[in-house]
């Protein structure tokens, strides 16, 4: 759905994109994870092109954006939806002059466009809110018109440019419930970026994990936390690094449909100690982290029948 | 002088007053407004760039507005003949006083814009919006507070430039005050005329106050 290649962006000395390919397959909610200055903002902006850059190529829904020309682009750019940090919400008017705005921009004619408004500030659960002004509104609530606005064109592609980081944290989950409730009935893909984890492990299908303009690491999540070593897996379960010598980290994704850590204990007579380890509830599932320490003749074995199981095993040099 | 002299010459002089600032701001918003917004779309990294012409309008509009008003009264009595086909009375001056307004308006409409986030702005771009839409449907209703308060101070300031106005043959209460407070020793005169100005621009300014302040939804 969204294909972006070879992106380049700098700024002067600044090198705020060095060479990114994204690909973002229809319906699939993709987070793209970075702290501030790794070139996340940046390239959410060249999907749309509100920022060109310098080199490569951008395709949405087929359409390769960065070969259009002007009016071509603006055409297009109706049919990506935009959220954003702090709404950008028009204080000069109504909760439904906002949402209205899109179409006006798009020639929808007056009563279609007040049937369509009604229809939107339902969708986000904004109904009889039409007549506010922004700034009644709480921060959730100015969300939730930013979406029902972007949304307005029936759009392929949300881009959700830190959609919940001005939010308190119980606001930003009833936000990113409305996302995936949106996702789920709209078939709508979202490209979101974001520094918080917690919104990747919340609601992302995939993430790419982005620092000094490059992405570092990028796939479906179930897929990064099943690999070994990966920088996603790491950062979901903080365990001390380096590893201890000796120790184990288990990781469990995916439920092995039996007890296999008992299993292992009993059966070649190990003791087994949990110096750490936590469990996630992700996208995909509940995924488990444990550091270990295995004792006993048979630990070769035991770590051997870990993995049989469906367990990845990292052990300690 | 008792009330029943001073009414007959301040009446006509309030009338030339109002119709010299009333037709210069009339003349100042039409060329003033779109000028600001020349000023903000044309600079780098506006919604059309073009830093050579914006460099010359704000040129221009330096100069306009680092001349004494008294001197460029003065300084384009040609172009005033050329356009009203005279120097003297009142509509003569609607020229001059349109002149010198036109470019303080033109920076406090710029200023104005300038305060118009560019999170909305962007946010309009990302919806598809053409350059002359964002113009229209973003910046100009989103700084229409500060407009409007922009247009109080240039009228405020139109009524002072008016007075000046009318020493050199433009009429209005600026010349009635000249004539008998200053030349004739109508003190009474003098004073009666200060506080109709000080008066009228309570009035305006406040009138301006509460009209940006019902525009303004932050």
């Amino acid at each position: 759905m969204i294909q972006a290649s070879g992106l380049r962006k700098q700024y002067g000395d600044v090198v705020a994109l060095d060479g990114v390919d994204l690909s973002v397959r229809q319906g699939e909610i993709f987070g793209v994870l970075g702290q501030s200055g790794a070139g996340k903002s940046t390239l959410l902006r060249c999907v749309n092109l509100l920022e060109r850059p310098d080199a490569g190529t951008v395709t949405v829904d087929g359409q390769e954006l960065t070969a259009l020309r002007e009016a071509d682009l603006n055409r297009a750019r109706r049919r990506i939806g935009m959220i954003h940090q702090h709404f950008a919400l028009l204080s000069s008017r109504t909760v439904a002059g906002n949402v209205a705005f899109p179409l006006e921009v798009m020639g929808v004619p007056r009563a279609e466009r007040a049937r369509r408004v009604g229809e939107l500030l339902e969708l986000v659960g904004l109904e009889g809110r039409g007549g506010h002004r922004p700034h009644q509104l709480s921060g959730g609530q100015k969300q939730r018109v930013g979406i029902a606005r972007a949304l307005a064109g029936n759009p392929s592609v949300l881009l959700s440019d830190e959609a919940t980081s001005a939010l308190d944290p119980a606001t930003t989950q009833s936000i990113l419930a409305l996302l995936k409730r949106l996702n789920a009935e709209l078939g709508l893909t979202i490209l979101l970026i974001t520094h918080e984890m917690n919104v990747v492990k919340s609601v992302c299908d995939s993430v790419a994990i982005m620092a000094g303009g490059r992405i570092e690491e990028s796939g479906a999540i179930a897929d990064l936390v099943a690999t070994p070593g990966s920088r996603l897996t790491r950062e979901i379960f903080p365990l001390p690094e380096p590893a201890p010598a000796g120790s184990v980290t288990l990781t469990f994704a995916g439920d092995p449909g039996r007890p296999v850590v008992s299993e292992v204990v009993r059966k070649f007579d190990v003791d087994l100690s949990i110096l750490g380890g936590s469990i996630e509830e992700l996208a995909g599932g509940s995924v488990g982290r444990l550091r270990v320490a295995l004792e006993g003749a048979e630990a070769a074995a035991a770590l051997a029948y870990l993995r049989e199981s469906g367990v990845i095993v990292e052990e300690a040099s | 002088m008792t009330w029943d002299e001073m009414l007959p010459l301040l009446w006509p002089a309030t009338v030339e007053t109002a119709q010299m600032v009333g037709w210069s701001t009339l003349f100042t918003v039409l060329l003033g407004l779109p000028l600001g917004v020349a000023l903000v779309v044309l600079d780098r990294g506006g919604l059309r760039p073009a830093p050579a012409v914006r460099a010359v309008l704000g040129f221009v509009v330096n100069v306009g507005r680092s001349l004494p008003f008294i001197v460029l009264m003065i300084a384009i009595i040609p172009f005033t003949r050329l356009v009203v086909g005279t120097t003297i009375g009142t509509a003569a001056f609607v020229v001059p006083l349109t002149v010198g307004a036109v470019p303080f308006f033109a920076r406090l409409v710029e200023t104005s814009l300038r305060e118009v986030g560019t999170d909305v702005v962007q946010a309009a771009q990302a919806m598809g919006t053409s350059r002359t839409a964002i113009v229209w449907k973003v910046l100009l209703p989103e700084a229409l507070p500060g407009l409007v308060a922009g247009l109080t101070v240039t009228v405020v300031a139109l009524i002072g430039y008016s007075a000046m106005a009318g020493t050199l043959g433009g009429g209005g209460l600026g010349d009635l005050a000249v004539r008998y407070g200053y030349q004739r020793f109508e003190t009474l005169l003098m004073i009666v005329t200060v506080v109709l100005l000080i008066v009228i621009v309570q009035l305006l300014q406040s009138l301006g106050d509460w009209v940006a302040r019902r525009l303004s939804h932050k």
